[in-house]
């Protein structure tokens, strides 16, 4: 085992634990427990805020599988990941405070708990997205983990099972006694990580590579694609290119995770400073790791297994202690989406379903258990799911992604900014966005040179407008 | 029912420009970010100019283009972004 590179990721571990102590502490000293639990009892300030959205959103996919890709692609795939800069500000500004205010006054804990409320308690509107959000963050969960043992097993050289062990065992604890604020506060703690590292590397990798006139001219001779927006083969085109802006930029205002750390802040004045912390951070992050996915190719040529490009070229160019603070980052981005993604599957469960439905006047005793319960079963479950992982993680994790924004995405934004929508317009909409999504990434991926997630988000948006428009009437009578 | 009782609150006229502004921004960064990218890249690679060591193309579509939005926003923000007081302030809001 290589302890220089172990030390410093144990100490990391170590830090997050202690968080999750010290977050167990505000637990026990606030009234409301479901508050406190999932949403932090809404007192964020500007850097947390700014750091768990960035840190929820950077994930394995930008963490491992996106400097791979760029490995792969060149330059191209930079340009594409890019597109990602615009969450640092969208979700925060289109969200903003109309969103804030209006979560407080349904007293809403998830993003669930807002369409309950924008949409006249629709038992419908609460079941259909409570398991879309079930179904689709578990998967996208399972690929995170997966991703995370597999960095585990490449630094340490243990077995997978045993990587997947330590990583499980880490997330479940802190996220178990901690709640959201253990996760919002490692999820800091992790961004600081991954914004340093992200900088090491990248001048690390420079500096090995001989400069970068000298790196982009070893592509070139490799092969001018790779210096170009196209692709290595060309086949990145613009539209393809540019309709990542939906999935992975403007969309991104309908995931869940990310949509419930929009009503989680304290006041205006934090609101502002994380705009342009996760701007910043987000813009820098983003730009670094992919350059460095691309620079990676001439000083560590014929990588087979895109997933190995980040610890690879890590160990490559630092020395090995400097390493393992540097691949504390990737780590860090997979834990804390991990993190994120378990806690709000386990509120989903506990508050929009458990005590929407089934046992509404549970004591708060009962909800306590029940809350710690069904985190731990969860997190259990998903550990087990990722014994045999699926090969494919970019795709299992965006599969989850397309499909959570095109169901969510204008019940959401609709529903805050177009006084007409109601909730047929919201059922419609989740069930044409899931449905959409599934068949056509099944029988007509990628239609009109796009990516999938294009025409389930326009369809779901048609479906609000019409379904709306249709039963204005109704709405009337009933009133 | 749903939207249409909804009271006049000065805050939400606030939270509508500030979403509007939002818009715009991610319109400019989109038109930045393509104009540059396949304005400069699409010609043969053997023909690109460099900056910095890295391709015209990519240093003003992702490098410039990343500085320019943090700029934006930070201009915006400190410009005509408003605080507000996010909790209740008003009698409790009937929800239905």
């Amino acid at each position: 085992m290589n302890w220089e590179v172990v030390i410093p990721l144990l100490f990391f571990l170590l830090s997050i634990f202690i968080i999750g102590f010290w977050a167990t502490r505000h637990i026990a000293a606030k009234n409301d427990f479901l508050q406190e639990y999932f949403l932090g009892s809404r007192e964020l300030g500007g850097l947390i805020l700014a750091m768990t959205m960035v840190a929820t959103y950077g994930s394995a996919s930008s963490f491992v599988g996106g400097p791979g890709a760029a490995y792969s692609q060149g330059l191209g795939w930079v340009l594409l990941s890019m597109s990602q800069v615009a969450t640092g500000y969208f979700v925060l500004m289109i969200l903003g405070k109309k969103f804030a205010i209006k979560a407080r006054q349904y007293k809403a804990v998830t993003l669930v708990d807002y369409l309950k409320g924008r949409y006249d308690n629709s038992k419908v509107v609460v079941l259909l997205s409570a398991i879309s959000i079930i179904i689709f963050l578990f998967s996208a969960m399972a690929a995170q983990w997966v991703g995370g043992a597999r960095l585990i097993e490449s630094l340490t050289g243990l077995s997978y099972t045993s990587a997947l062990f330590i990583f499980a065992v880490s997330v479940i604890v802190y996220v178990i006694i901690g709640g959201f604020r253990a996760v919002a506060v490692t999820d800091a703690l992790q961004g600081i990580v991954m914004f340093f590292g992200t900088l090491i590397i990248l001048i690390g990798t420079i500096v090995a590579g001989g400069g970068m006139e000298n790196i982009m001219t070893d592509l070139m001779n490799e092969n001018p694609n790779l210096v170009s927006p196209f692709g290595h083969d060309g086949s990145l085109t613009p539209r393809y290119v540019s309709s990542f802006w939906i999935l992975v930029g403007v969309g991104v205002i309908g995931l869940p995770q990310v949509a419930v750390r929009a009503m989680s802040y304290k006041s205006a004045k934090g609101m502002h400073r994380a705009l342009i912390i996760g701007t910043i951070v987000v813009a820098f992050m983003m730009f670094g790791m992919h350059l460095v996915g691309v620079m990676a190719r001439p000083i560590l040529p014929g990588i087979e297994v895109a997933d190995t490009v980040m610890p690879s070229i890590a160990m490559e160019v630092l020395p090995a202690w400097l390493a393992g603070i540097v691949l504390a980052a990737p780590m860090a981005a997979i834990m804390s989406t991990v993190d994120s993604l378990l806690l709000l599957v386990s509120s989903t469960v506990v508050k929009d379903v458990y005590l929407n439905y089934v046992n509404p006047d549970a004591t708060k005793k009962k909800v306590k258990t029940i809350s710690f319960g069904v985190t731990a079963v969860l997190g259990i479950s998903v550990f087990a799911m990722s014994l045999s992982p699926p090969d494919l993680l970019i795709w299992l994790n965006l599969f989850a992604f397309g499909g959570l924004e095109s169901a969510f995405i204008w019940p959401v934004v609709l529903g805050l900014y177009w006084s007409k929508g109601n909730k047929y317009g919201a059922i419609t909409s989740i069930v044409v966005g899931v449905g959409a999504y599934s068949i056509i990434h099944n029988i007509w991926p990628e239609p009109f040179g796009m990516h999938t997630v294009t025409l389930p988000v326009l369809l779901s948006f048609i479906g609000y407008i019409i379904a709306s428009l249709l039963t204005q009437d109704e709405n009337k009578i009933e009133h | 029912m749903t939207g249409h009782k909804e009271k006049f609150d000065p805050r939400f006229k606030i939270a509508h420009r500030e979403a509007r502004i939002g818009v715009g921004l991610v319109l400019f960064n989109f038109l930045w970010w393509f104009g540059f990218a396949y304005g400069l890249g699409s010609k043969p690679v053997e023909e690109y100019s460099y900056v910095l060591g890295m391709p015209a193309w990519f240093f003003y579509s992702c490098a410039v283009g990343s500085f320019v939005m943090i700029g934006l926003v930070i201009f915006v923000v400190k410009t005509f972004f408003k605080e507000v007081d996010l909790e209740e302030d008003e009698e409790e809001e009937n929800p239905s």
